[in-house]
């Protein structure tokens, strides 16, 4: 058989040992047309960010930016620690959505597509650590490369 | 006396101190316990007007609910359903275990985690009814309701009712409707009620109970819909007792995407599933006749079985096209859009129904899942000021029962010239494997959503002459392919290869001519795990 169009080439482990020489074009971190991570070059959170699953876009979206926000551009000691009502504010309009934003522990680290998980939640009533484990989630996603969004 | 503090209108002497110029009219609201104003079903207007009620309408509605704080977005669909992803309808769905799953369409992964088909549950939605009017805004979805007519001077949409309802912003995400063989449509009713085209949750209801109670299964067509039914169905003959058989006119499996050799491959593949695979099949004719629906292809083949699933195609849906007076692309039909998804002013297109600009490919239209939230996302943000261009590439995937899998983007046709690079596939490269590996949810969900590995860095350096790889017989269990076109790649697949997404995307990004595609091919370390 001849596959005259179509090349076909088998490589050991040991062929790919030595580093590539194809070369990658340089990406340009202020690109208007590439997807962000969380945060934009302009320092704004990407309420839009795939990695926030659909927190900002459900009933409780306006909650959740309020807090998010608050804590954010927060320059206290303890980041975050003027923006407990914001916080109280969300997770009673979460408490109203059970179905949505889940108080189990089972929310594992990333947003899942679909439903609006909340990140875990913490069991002590500080509500200014809520955040903390959203935003190690999304910081990692945040210095992905822009195309993991 | 403290009447006055809550009447009704039964209490005569209340009767009689209203002037009589009202009486035919609502008391005035202070002398009365409070009234709901009735408001109608249908909001009169929508400052965001979705038409179509699949993923990419819904990607658009969480797009604009994240950027335009308190949108109000109602999206119609002339489904019974809530917006839903159908991936799961040929695939996950079929694995479950659970009796139920035709009702709850929930599924358990390999990880043991379980999810609903349906973005969301009810509650994240407000009604149609309140939409214009309950704080924060929020997403409405107006379900059997169908747009018949766009009125784009007016700037409004009539119902199949007549009820108007006037937009700010327009989205078409009208997707499309599965095509049918014509020598199904003549062959008369007997036929055609036992013939499914797949498309929607009815769809898969119906066929899970087909695949109970019948005996033998002919699925037509060879491409992803087809295949993917086929092994599903394939796993589930055995223990139902049940044939599956399925026909298309190509060589093999996926002969429109796959280079030849891979095609074949995973035809073998199929086969391992439990399907009679038959190739070549071009169908002549179908009738019902002895209580079988009787196939005959032009070789002369006859197939007999109690129920066909043609999946050939899908027809987009461009109904509105007249009306509105929007374009229709003629190569590739659905409505032609440019770069930032815009038909015309203020409306937009996305999803299967878009045949768009693609600055990097050309003008395509794209039938994947991920193109539908990607592009669903993007005219969500166009929509509400960015003027973005289509530039984040999606992609797709396919399982064939759940130790093969691929996922590719870009332009994957098998008319373009190829070259694969393949090792072997050991136990861990599988779908399942990796599931279990990442835990990063289902393979449904779209890859845009899943927090993806590094990008694999180039690092220039000297290049070592590689040894000749060795002739292996042709195992293609696991390999990088390339497709290109006038030397530069456009497409990328990644065979039983995951979590190189980005990688990929990167190099169809760059669209750089690469004198030696192994070397590129390096950068996804296809030896690892």
């Amino acid at each position: 058989r001849f596959y005259c169009k179509d090349r076909i080439i088998f490589v050991t482990k040991e062929d790919h040992e030595a580093p590539s020489n194809a070369e990658l074009v340089e990406d340009d971190p202020n690109d208007p047309y590439e997807d962000h991570g969380l945060i934009l070059p302009s320092g704004e959170i990407n309420w839009n960010c795939p990695c926030l699953g659909g927190m900002a876009s459900g009933p409780c979206g306006q909650q959740f930016k309020e807090a998010f926000s608050c804590f954010h551009y927060s320059t206290e000691e303890v980041k975050g620690s003027e923006c407990i009502e914001h916080f109280r504010g969300m997770q009673e309009c979460m408490q109203k959505y059970p179905e949505l934003y889940p108080q189990e522990d089972e929310n594992e680290s990333g947003p899942s597509g679909g439903d609006d998980t909340a990140p875990a939640e913490p069991s002590n009533t500080d509500a200014a650590s809520v955040p903390d484990s959203s935003v190690d989630e999304v910081t990692v996603a945040g210095t992905e490369n822009a195309a993991t969004s | 006396m403290g009447k006055l503090s809550s009447f009704s209108p039964a209490d005569g002497a209340a009767a009689e101190s209203l002037p009589h110029t009202f009486s035919s009219d609502p008391p005035p609201a202070s002398a009365m316990s409070p009234v709901e104003p009735a408001l109608p079903e249908v909001p009169e207007h929508a400052p965001y007007l979705l038409i179509g009620g699949g993923t990419a309408s819904f990607a658009a509605a969480r797009s604009i609910r994240a950027r335009d704080p308190g949108a109000r977005v109602l999206i119609v669909t002339d489904e019974a359903d809530l917006p839903y992803m159908r991936p799961p309808l040929s695939k996950e769905l079929w694995f479950s275990d659970d009796p139920s799953v035709t009702e709850t369409l929930r599924f358990k992964q390999w990880n043991g985690k379980e999810r609903s088909i349906y973005f969301q549950p009810p509650s994240f939605y407000v009604s149609p009814r309140e939409l214009q009017t309950v704080e924060n805004g929020g997403v409405a979805v107006l379900m059997d309701r169908k747009v018949t007519h766009m009125d784009v001077r007016g700037s409004k949409v009539k119902l199949s009712d007549g009820t108007e309802i006037s937009y700010d912003k327009c989205l078409i995400a009208t997707g499309g409707v599965p095509r049918n063989l014509q020598v199904i449509e003549r062959a008369g009713e007997e036929v055609k009620k036992r013939t499914t085209l797949f498309r929607k949750i009815e769809d898969f209801r119906a066929l899970e109970k087909v695949s109970r109670e019948l005996k033998s299964i002919t699925i037509i067509g060879g491409g992803f819909l087809g295949s993917e039914l086929a092994c599903a169905l394939g796993r589930r003959s055995a223990d139902l007792g049940l044939e599956v058989v399925q026909m298309f006119p190509e060589k093999g499996n996926m002969g429109k995407v796959l280079p030849e050799y891979l095609s074949n491959w995973t035809t073998e593949k199929v086969k391992k599933e439990g399907v009679t695979v038959l190739t070549d099949a071009v169908v002549k004719n179908v009738s019902y006749k002895d209580g079988k629906v009787q196939i005959r292809m032009k070789d002369g083949r006859v197939v007999k079985t109690d129920h066909v699933v043609a999946a050939v195609g899908l027809e987009p849906n461009v109904e509105l096209a007249r009306s509105a007076g929007l374009e229709v692309d003629s190569d590739f039909g659905g409505y032609r859009v440019n770069a930032e998804l815009q038909a015309r002013a203020n409306i937009w297109v996305a999803g299967d129904a878009a045949c768009f600009y693609d600055i990097k490919l050309g003008r395509r239209r794209v039938e994947h899942h991920d193109h539908a939230v990607v592009s669903g996302r993007l005219a969500g943000e166009n929509m509400t000021g960015a003027d973005k261009p289509y530039w984040h590439q999606s992609m797709f995937w396919s399982d064939l029962g759940p130790d093969v899998g691929y996922e590719a983007i870009g332009i994957v046709d098998s008319n373009l010239p190829t070259v694969g690079v393949f090792t072997k596939a050991t136990a861990k490269d599988t779908p399942r494997a990796v599931t279990e590996l990442s835990g990063t949810g289902i393979r449904s969900e779209s890859e845009t959503e899943a927090v993806a590995g590094a990008v694999a860095g180039a690092v220039a350096g000297a290049a070592g002459a590689p040894a000749p790889p060795p002739q292996q017989k042709e195992d293609y269990g696991k390999g990088v392919i390339f497709y290109l076109r006038d030397k530069v790649v456009v497409g990328i697949v990644l065979w039983n290869v995951f979590n190189r997404m980005p990688i990929a995307r990167k190099i169809i990004k760059d669209g750089e001519e690469h004198a030696d595609l192994n070397e590129v091919a390096k950068l996804f370390n296809i030896h690892d795990d």
